[in-house]
C-alpha cells in the first residue's frame, strides 16, 4: 500500500492552522507521534507559541486490561493552560480513546479556553464521539491493521502499517 | 531457572517483595515510570486516575513513619482508597494470625496490600497466599528487605549523577542488621555500578557480604576515598542484641560521617541517608543539613518510586 509521506502532510496541516492561530494558542504533542508533529509544526508555523508534551498513560482506559506500558514519558507542559486556545496534535486519530484520555489530562493542569485536534491521519475505527478540527490525510484501513508514524536516527519520518497483535 | 514469585508468566511484575533477583529491565521500568510521576508535581491537580476504585490497604505490624505516609499519599495519588492499619495494636495481639489478618482484609475487597513486618518473609508467605488478583509490596521485612527504600535510593542516585556505570558508591554504617543497604547493593550491581564498597566495623558487617559482590572497607577514610556517593545507614540501636559496639559516642568517633571524613569522598559525591536519623551517632549535623546532603530529596522522590511500584502492579489481567 503507497503511504502518504508525512513531510507533506505536516506542510498540508501547517497551512490549515496557520490561518486560526491565535495570540493565546499552545500546541501539545502526544507521545510519540503526535510529538514529532508538534516539533514540525511548531518550526513551520514560526513564532514563539508555547509547546508542550503528554504521555497518556496515567489516564488510559485500557489500564485494567493492559497494564502500564513499557517507556512512559513524562509529561511536560510548561505554561499556564487556564484560558488558552490547546491545539491536541496527534500523529494518527483511530479510536479516539487516547484523544479522550489526553483531554482529561490536559484539565489537570487547568481550564483551557478551548482544545482543538489536529491530526496527520484520520483513519475509520472511531469508538468515542471526537473528531479533528483540523486533518491532512483520511485513510479507511482494516481494522486488525495498526498505522503509526515512525522516525529513524537520522530523524525522518515514515508512517508504518503493522498487523495490530491479539 | 527458578521461578520468580515475583514476576507473572509474561515477565510483567506481579508483587515486589525484594530486589534480589529482579531483572535490570524491571528496575529501569520503575525508575522511568517514577521519573513520569514527578513530573505531576508540577501541576493544578497533582493526582491521576490509575487506581481509581482501588483498595490499598497499609498493613504496619512495625512502626514506621516516612514509609507508611509516603505509600498513603502515593496511593492517594493514584486515586485509591487507603486504609491504615497499624496492626501492632490490633487482633495480632489478640492471637489472631498472620495469614488470618489477611485473608480478613481479603474478605473487605482489598486489592494490595503494603506490609512491614519484623520478621523476614512475612510479605513473602502473604503474596504465597493471596487471591491472583491481589498484589504485595513489602515495605520492610526484618533484616532482609526493603525494596522501595532500594528504588527510590537508585532514582536519586540516577537523578544526581545521571548513570550508575562510571559510579563509586559507599554503603556506610550498620549493614548487618539492615534491611536497606541488602536492597541497596542488590539494586546497584544489578544496575551495572561497577565499585560497590560497604564501610563499617567488623561487628557491624555480615561476614558473607563479600558474595554480594562488594568491596570491604574497616577504615572509613579508605572507604570513603574519591566516591560519587556515600549511602549512610542508620545505627539499628533497637535490633542490637547484646554488645556489639562499646558506646554512640565511639561510634561517632569512628563511623559517624562528619565534614571532615567526608572530605575523602568526591568534592560533589551526594550524601544519603533512609530516615530516621541519629544526629551525632551516624552522622553529623553539619553533613545531614549541608550542601551534599540530598536526604529530603530522597523522602520526595520516595513518593514517586511508590506510584510507580504501585501502578505498574495494579494494571493488567491476573
Amino acid at each position: 500500500m503507497n503511504l502518504p509521506s508525512p513531510d507533506e502532510l505536516i506542510e498540508t496541516l501547517a497551512t490549515r492552522i496557520a490561518a486560526d492561530i491565535q495570540p493565546n494558542c499552545a500546541l501539545v504533542g502526544m507521545h510519540t507521534g503526535g510529538v514529532w508533529v508538534m516539533e514540525a509544526l511548531a518550526e513551520r508555523l514560526g513564532g514563539d507559541l508555547p509547546c508542550g508534551t503528554v504521555d497518556t498513560a496515567f489516564y488510559r482506559d485500557d489500564y485494567a486490561q493492559r497494564g502500564l506500558h513499557d517507556g512512559v514519558k513524562p509529561s511536560r507542559i510548561g505554561f499556564d493552560v487556564d484560558g488558552r486556545c490547546i491545539l491536541l496534535i496527534d500523529d494518527v486519530l483511530n479510536t479516539g480513546r487516547s484523544v479522550r484520555a489526553a483531554i482529561n489530562q490536559l484539565f489537570d493542569y487547568g481550564r483551557p479556553a478551548a482544545v482543538r485536534l489536529a491530526v496527520l491521519i484520520d483513519r475509520n475505527g472511531r469508538e468515542l464521539p471526537i473528531q479533528p478540527d483540523y486533518c491532512a490525510h483520511r485513510l479507511d484501513l482494516p481494522t486488525p491493521q495498526r498505522l503509526r508514524l515512525g522516525r529513524d536516527d537520522s530523524g525522518q519520518l515514515s508512517l508504518v502499517l503493522t498487523e495490530r497483535s491479539a | 531457572m527458578t521461578v520468580n514469585p515475583q514476576l507473572s508468566a509474561d515477565g510483567r511484575l506481579k508483587h515486589l517483595l525484594t530486589l534480589d533477583g529482579l531483572p535490570a529491565r524491571i528496575l529501569d521500568q520503575i525508575l522511568d515510570t517514577a521519573g513520569s510521576f514527578i513530573s505531576i508535581n508540577d501541576r493544578d491537580v497533582k493526582k491521576v486516575p490509575l487506581l481509581r476504585g482501588k483498595a490499598i490497604f497499609n498493613v504496619f505490624f512495625e512502626n514506621s513513619t516516612r514509609t507508611r505516609t509516603t505509600f498513603e499519599i502515593a496511593a492517594k495519588r493514584l486515586s485509591a482508597d487507603v486504609v491504615n492499619l497499624n496492626i501492632g495494636a490490633s487482633s495480632t495481639s489478640k492471637g489472631e494470625t498472620l495469614l488470618d489478618t489477611v485473608a480478613n482484609l481479603s474478605a473487605m475487597q482489598a486489592d494490595m496490600f503494603v506490609v512491614r513486618h519484623a520478621s523476614a518473609g512475612a510479605a513473602h508467605l502473604i503474596a504465597r497466599h493471596v487471591a491472583p488478583h491481589i498484589h504485595v509490596i513489602n515495605a520492610g521485612d526484618g533484616r532482609c528487605s526493603h525494596p522501595t527504600q532500594g528504588l527510590l535510593d537508585m532514582f536519586t542516585l540516577r537523578h544526581y549523577k545521571g548513570d550508575f556505570h562510571n559510579l563509586t558508591v559507599a554503603v556506610v554504617g550498620d549493614v548487618l542488621h539492615s534491611r536497606v543497604a541488602r536492597s541497596q547493593i542488590h539494586a546497584l550491581t544489578t544496575l551495572g555500578c561497577p565499585e560497590v564498597r560497604v564501610v563499617g566495623p567488623k561487628t557491624l558487617l555480615p561476614r558473607d557480604v563479600e558474595s554480594m559482590g562488594v568491596h570491604v572497607f574497616h577504615k572509613m577514610e579508605d572507604g570513603l576515598r574519591g566516591v560519587d556517593a556515600v549511602l549512610m545507614l542508620r545505627l539499628q540501636n533497637e535490633r542490637m542484641q547484646g554488645s556489639r559496639l562499646p558506646s554512640a559516642g565511639e561510634y561517632y568517633k569512628n563511623w559517624g560521617l562528619t565534614p571532615d571524613k567526608l572530605r575523602h569522598a568526591k568534592p560533589d559525591a551526594i550524601v544519603m541517608h533512609p530516615g530516621p536519623m541519629n544526629r551525632g551517632v551516624e552522622i553529623d549535623s553539619a553533613v545531614a543539613d549541608g550542601m551534599q546532603s540530598v536526604i529530603l530529596s530522597q523522602v520526595t522522590f520516595g513518593i514517586a518510586v511508590r506510584m510507580a511500584v504501585m501502578s505498574m502492579l495494579a494494571g493488567g489481567q491476573p
